[in-house]
């Protein structure tokens, strides 16, 4: 069973650890998670880079968190990347299967997979 | 919402946006009902402000004039019998003692009851995407109790995040290891 003295082990595991977090090469992944994201499917999305980015070992470098209504609710769910030294992307009507191919092609191969972009629907 | 749980993560979003420290997410369910409270300690609602917030056509967006979130919560806990219920205290008038609690009761047997869905990924996207903040969850059962908080978390954790990986795992496994319990 899980316990929370597990926890322990892992504050001391990462103790041993170099953590280089205020980076300026620091990425971030934001989703849309006000009522229109949510109801969209924000979560699963969400869910999904969180764990593709930690299976990848990106999660160093690469943090995902929320934000409210982007005000473009009917391409949700939203996601944006912001990458210092570059524009920001912003994807939209995201699953879980275009967030595995945006971590693979866009977060370590350094390619937006521009068919997924907002551009690509406002033609 | 398709599941209960979506409307959970939903109001929660409130809470966080109003600048709670503090957030509570009780559900207790009974044969016939399942009821859910939010509370936090943010910064409240004015009386007008709980007027008018299950008006759908009324928001604090600046960007447009429709919220839907607590209209839809209190819509869908309506078609099951249900109500949602708003209590609140504005840090204007209770400087010391502000926050709201949002009560939901559904009626399970009834045909427009949506299930309540993958509340482990609600808790956990709420804790992982606000690692500051305090949540403290407890789902009660006929049979059995799940919860989590964050605080006890914390002191086994010390300055290590919430958000780390490998304590979000941990998150769904021990979640997912008190819903599979029997007795």
């Amino acid at each position: 069973m899980k316990s929370l003295a597990e926890l322990a082990a892992i504050r001391d595991k990462m103790k041993n650890k170099v953590v280089l977090r205020e980076g300026s090469g620091d990425t971030r992944v934001v989703v849309g998670m006000a009522t229109c994201g949510i109801a969209a499917g924000a979560r699963p999305v969400l869910n999904a880079f969180v764990e593709g980015i930690t299976a990848a070992d990106l999660a160093d470098k690469v943090t995902v968190t929320q934000t409210g209504c982007i005000g473009i609710c009917q391409f949700e769910p939203v996601v944006e990347i912001y990458e210092s030294d570059k524009e920001k992307v912003t994807y939209v009507k995201m699953t879980p299967d275009k967030a595995a191919e945006i971590i693979e092609k866009h977060l370590k191969g350094g390619q937006v997979v521009a068919e997924y972009t907002i551009n690509n629907y406002k033609g | 919402m398709k599941e209960l749980s979506l409307n959970i993560l939903d109001i929660a979003e409130n809470s966080v946006r109003a600048k709670a420290k503090n957030i509570g997410i009780i559900i207790v369910e009974d044969e016939a009902t399942i009821r859910m409270d939010i509370s936090d300690d943010g910064c409240g609602m004015t009386e007008e402000f709980i007027i008018n917030v299950t008006n759908p056509f009324w928001t604090t967006r600046k960007t447009r004039n429709v919220g839907l979130g607590l209209p839809l919560l209190k819509m869908e806990a309506e078609m099951t019998g249900g109500y949602v219920e708003i209590k609140s205290q504005h840090e204007s008038e209770n400087p010391l003692n502000h926050g709201t609690v949002t009560t939901a009761l559904f009626y399970k047997n009834h045909i427009d009851t949506t299930p309540l869905g993958d509340i482990i990924a609600t808790i956990v996207t709420l804790i992982q995407c606000n690692p500051k903040l305090d949540f403290l969850f407890r789902h009660t059962m006929p049979d059995k109790t799940v919860s989590l908080d964050t605080r006890e978390m914390r002191e086994q954790l010390g300055s290590v995040p919430l958000n780390n990986p490998e304590v979000v795992q941990w998150m769904k496994e021990y979640l997912g290891e008190q819903y599979a319990a029997t007795i």
